[in-house]
């Protein structure tokens, strides 16, 4: 009710022409400044810089830049390599994804169990791969999926699942998901605290209603976990997919996109043009791709928006929480 | 113990994600549960920590050593394989770059957010809306995309011989989550603070340093555990950044590099990958509450 008799308030001073609030508002614009100042250089000039110089023909090793228009759009969207690339990070992203989601919520479910003595330390396990550098752990991880008697390939011949050692980052058809492997090793971490959040938002005294009148765990999760922890569901489904379709520094640490480009992602192909060719590299190119890749990503976040809207519809439905 | 609807986003105000909560009563039945939830999460979770485990073991093996075998412990510990990585593979100065980088990306973006964090949470002014909505948009937005301008930006203006370079695109980076984090911290104080210290005469700067400021403690230290979990650990940046200059690179491209320089080192680089790691995962291991709680509160917010 405070909250209300502020608001009124600040609705007082809302009023008065725009040169009074802004005027009013002095404080807050030079308080702003410096964030902005920084984040306009690095980030949203670079945003539009992107569309100017996916206009150029420019290698970047001069001050050549002439002005070809579409031409770099037109020859991405008819480039093989370019699509190949494409597809194949939402690939990557489509498996890894959800794999790395279910796995996650099952670690949570198990965790959340309040009478877990050893949980604390199980989280922290979890987790630690989130917080170490994704570069350095794919070049650990290239080192024990080594072919020749990595520890990986010892393992499995111990047990005697494989009888020869599997190639894990030198066979085309296995580098990519080798990498998606690694990937959810690395992330799932962060999905499960996610989960455990949006699982400690379902208030305990439901649980103890239902247990009261016997339900079963499964009865229980099916008719409360569920339905409650859905709006939560669909922002962590969308924020990992995003994030996913954005993988560099595993792959580039792990394969460069090989072998023979069969687990280049697109930004992995961004950077190889940009600044890893063998010829000249090609900065114009290569943005026409980054932007068309952005859009892309761009047009998920507003499904994105869209999804959290809705979620936002579904939990004043529900009169859940905050 | 009552569940309350509202969690406030940051370490230190909201109840920790492992608040405890009653044991259920009833003995022996969850005892049994306990017991074989255990046994399940256990070996899969030393199957998360393994690779950690192997790299370090690695770094004390001789090279004839490290394949074919599962096992962690070296025979006999060989110590020169960090001395050819501090040396060899100059990962000492990578890691007083990384250092030089990170405390400076944390000074910039904890006082910026924090200034921008204020007033979002306190304050209405013209075009605040509009705002957020660039800020959370700019959360998505692919480092791809953005790299070559980038790039472009720090070579005209000629920060490209220094560490600046870096500094400045790493604190211009997207950091909104800790701007979330502060506006939503400073949006809970009571207003009446505010209003006591400009009765005794106070400015807005003065209210925001003396007051607002120390009171904002836990949601500093979250904030620069995230920018830290960033930036110790970021890669395309610092990559590119560094392209011409060798000299300049951080422990991420460094290790990156040391692979593709000299590919048959393995326990060099199984060294030099224990020196770049070591330090992140002692600091996760001591402050590992904040870092969840780091990642919780932005789950929330």
């Amino acid at each position: 009710m405070m909250q209300t008799a502020r608001l009124g308030r600040t609705g007082g001073q809302d009023a008065g022409s725009l040169r009074q609030r802004l005027w009013h508002a002095r404080w807050s614009y030079l308080f702003m400044l410096p964030a902005l100042v920084l984040g306009a250089l690095f980030t949203f000039y670079p945003m539009v810089a992107s569309w100017y110089i996916s206009f150029l023909d420019w290698s970047g090793l001069d001050s050549d830049r002439r002005w070809v228009g579409l031409a770099n759009y037109r020859e991405a969207l008819g480039d093989a390599a370019f699509w190949d690339a494409f597809g194949r990070t939402f690939a990557f992203t489509l498996v890894a994804v959800p794999v790395m989601l279910v796995l996650a919520l099952l670690a949570a479910l198990a965790l959340n169990d309040q009478a877990l003595r050893m949980r604390a330390v199980f989280r922290t396990m979890f987790f630690l791969p989130v917080v170490t550098t994704t570069a350095i752990v794919g070049v650990v991880m290239s080192l024990i999926m080594n072919p020749f008697d990595g520890p990986l390939n010892s393992a499995l011949l111990t047990i005697g699942i494989v009888d020869a050692p599997i190639d894990f980052l030198g066979d085309p058809n296995l580098a990519l998901w080798s990498v998606a492997g690694v990937f959810v090793w690395k992330w799932m971490g962060m999905s499960m605290i996610y989960w455990l959040v949006a699982l400690q938002t379902v208030p305990e005294q439901l649980y103890e209603a239902a247990r009261v009148d016997g339900a079963s765990r499964w009865r229980t999760h099916r008719h409360i976990t569920v339905p409650l922890i859905t709006p939560f569901a669909i922002i962590i489904i969308l924020v990992t997919f995003v994030g996913a379709l954005q993988t560099f520094p595993l792959v580039q640490a792990m394969t460069q996109g090989g072998p023979a480009f069969s687990s280049e992602l697109v930004e992995v192909y961004i950077y190889r043009l940009a600044f890893a060719a063998d010829s000249t590299p090609r900065l114009g190119y290569a943005s026409a791709v980054a932007v068309f890749f952005g859009l892309t990503v761009l047009v998920l976040t507003l499904a994105q928006a869209w999804g959290i809207r809705r979620a936002g519809a579904f939990k004043r439905d529900i009169g859940g929480a905050s | 113990m009552s569940a309350t609807g509202t969690v406030p986003a940051v370490a230190g105000t909201a109840p920790p994600v492992t608040t405890p909560r009653r044991r259920r009563r009833g003995g022996g039945r969850g005892l049994a549960r306990e017991i074989i939830v255990s046994l399940i999460l256990l070996p899969i979770c030393l199957l998360w920590i393994y690779p950690f485990l192997w790299m370090v073991g690695a770094s004390l093996k001789s090279d004839s050593e490290i394949f074919g075998r599962v096992g962690i412990l070296p025979e006999t510990p060989v110590w020169e394989n960090y001395a050819r990585a501090w040396y060899e593979a100059n990962i000492g100065p990578y890691f007083f770059n990384t250092l030089i980088v990170t405390v400076a990306v944390i000074a910039i973006v904890t006082v910026t957010t924090a200034m921008i964090g204020y007033v979002i949470g306190r304050y209405p002014f013209p075009g605040k809306k509009v705002l957020v909505g660039v800020l959370v948009a700019s959360l998505f937005l692919p480092e791809g995309y953005t790299i070559i301008p980038v790039f472009d930006l720090v070579n005209s203006l000629g920060l490209s011989g220094s560490l600046w370079g870096i500094i400045l695109a790493e604190s211009g980076g997207a950091h909104v989550i800790q701007i979330m984090l502060f506006a939503g911290y400073f949006r809970q104080l009571p207003r009446e603070l505010e209003e006591a210290a400009r009765m005794d005469g106070a400015g807005f700067l003065r209210i925001f340093w003396q007051v607002m400021l120390p009171l904002a403690k836990p949601a500093i230290a979250t904030a620069i555990i995230m920018t830290l979990m960033r930036v110790w650990n970021s890669f395309l940046i610092p990559l590119v950044l560094t392209l011409p200059r060798p000299e300049l690179r951080t422990l991420a491209v460094g290790v990156y590099s040391f692979q593709g320089e000299n590919f048959t080192d393995w326990s060099g680089m199984a060294a030099a990958s224990t020196i770049a790691l070591l330090p992140i995962v002692v600091v996760f291991l001591l402050l590992q509450r904040y870092f969840v709680e780091g990642v919780a509160g932005a789950v929330r917010a």
